[in-house]
């Protein structure tokens, strides 16, 4: 089937799927008028049972968080799995590299780049940044329950706190700084403890995932709303760790490119 | 306006599809898997929206007032988070074609068989 | 009523900007341009979220969509550019 076949093929086909999906949201109570009942029932009950006053993040780790459970691990498998995808082929790496009479790791590799060093420029910003940036990142995700914010977008910046780190030009510090033994046991703890708080309400007589610790006097404030913000903190611990991780994977393979072949 | 964001919802995904399919390179095809998906957050907040309301955040406003739904806003999130994961591990896979076939035009990865 | 009147005006232009943005990104060949492109993207798609009211979608898109998506995939292109042998 030549290219412009395909073409056609599929503009009779997208026409087909974008009909039913028109059709579809005709059906739709149009944009700004929203009926539903759940979302109005929980914004009158929430702040009353919880004392949180992020609604979004009481849904999320509160009301929902069987669903964060399951996306946690979505995050989790998927940094696995990438560690067991480009693990495997590292091995082919090696075995090659010895076959060119250098059998070194990557971070031997790594000092013997010959890449210009970084400006000063790029350097200063870079690292001045990398303390404020942690900091904000540690904060968003500790106060999940008044601000728009949470475990998720916390842990992401982090992240970006150690991709500061390898943009600064100091690979060695980078992966001195976090190692994948060290970011494995957090993206584990994290995930764990995750499932350790529901496992404490269960070993309490509730349901899995209840929120039993007190719920503080001041809706909103940092002590209030019981387990949400722990749990908060813990999945910005996991997700940091994800994250660093996949970026991490990746760069040893760039590393391994430099290093000599393909 | 009552249906004008399902209507760019809709465009997305048929603009997302068409790089999807006319592609000639495996990463140009994850960022229209990335595209096609971030339709459905907008179909989420679109569907969520309520007029004149805002959102649900009751620090220091009433909490008796109007506010958008904030279950759709807790799916959306989930479903960005997702989105990373789901692109990460693609990504890794396009690596290993890469490393194994030499090439990232779907058309001659077709090709190979075992 | 002038204030759900500049939402609208406010929401529709975004929209209009967020489609416009999907059509480049996707007509984007070049793999570095693409990556930039796809972050300029996920920037609009924040500042859509915000005017519907969902700054909690928005950071997270933010962060997710227009630093952390755009670091993966140059690595990734990085891995794969064809060197010089």
């Amino acid at each position: 089937m030549t290219p412009r076949q395909r073409r056609w093929l599929f503009a009779i086909a997208a026409a087909g799927l974008v009909a039913c999906y028109l059709w579809a949201f005709a059906g739709l109570p149009g944009f700004g008028h929203y009926p539903g009942p759940y979302g109005p029932e929980i914004l009158k009950h929430a702040i009353a049972q919880t004392n949180a006053t992020g609604v979004v993040s009481a849904i999320n780790f509160d009301y929902r968080g069987f669903d964060t459970v399951g996306e946690e691990f979505i995050l989790f498998t998927a940094a696995a799995g990438m560690s067991v995808v480009l693990r495997k082929l590292r091995g082919e790496r090696e075995g090659r590299g010895e076959r060119e009479g250098r059998a070194k790791s990557p971070y031997d590799r790594a000092r013997n780049r010959d890449l210009p060093p970084t400006s000063d420029a790029v350097r200063m910003p870079t690292l001045a940044l990398v303390g404020p940036v942690v900091l904000i990142g540690w904060w968003l995700a500790a106060h999940a329950q008044a601000n728009p914010s949470g475990g998720f977008q916390g842990g992401v910046i982090l992240a970006t706190a150690f991709m500061l780190v390898y943009l600064s030009g100091e690979f060695l510090a980078f992966r001195r700084l976090s190692p994948v033994a060290l970011l494995d046991c957090a993206e584990a703890l994290g995930a764990g403890a995750f499932v350790a708080v529901g496992l404490a309400a269960v070993a309490q007589g509730l349901p899995y995932l209840d929120n039993f610790l007190p719920l503080g006097q001041v809706p909103g404030a940092v002590s209030s709303s019981g387990t949400i913000a722990l749990i908060s903190f813990f999945v910005g611990i996991e997700v940091a760790a994800a994250f660093t991780l996949i970026i991490g994977e990746l760069l040893e393979q760039t590393l391994l490119v430099r290093a000599g072949g393909r | 306006m009552a249906v004008f964001p399902f209507l760019v919802v809709a465009w997305i995904i048929a603009a997302g599809l068409w790089g999807l399919v006319t592609s000639r390179d495996l990463i140009h095809q994850i960022v229209c898997l990335i595209v096609v998906q971030s339709s459905t957050y907008v179909l989420l907040l679109g569907v969520g929206y309520v007029t004149g309301g805002v959102a649900p955040y009751f620090y220091d406003i009433s909490p008796h007032a109007k506010a958008v739904d904030p279950v759709v806003q807790a799916l959306a999130l989930t479903d960005v988070v997702v989105e990373a994961a789901v692109t990460a591990l693609l990504l890794s896979f396009a690596i290993q074609a890469h490393k194994r076939f030499g090439t990232l035009d779907p058309h001659d990865l077709a090709e190979f068989k075992g | 009523m002038t204030g759900n009147a500049v939402m609208d005006v406010l929401q529709v232009t975004v929209l209009v900007l967020v489609a416009a943005g999907a059509t480049v990104v996707v007509r984007t060949r070049e793999r570095v341009r693409l990556v930039l492109v796809l972050s300029a993207y996920g920037l609009l798609l924040a500042i859509l979220f915000f005017t519907f009211q969902a700054p909690d979608v928005a950071l997270s898109e933010l962060t997710v969509g227009a630093v952390a998506l755009p670091l993966i995939l140059l690595l990734a292109i990085a891995k794969v550019r064809k060197r010089p042998e």
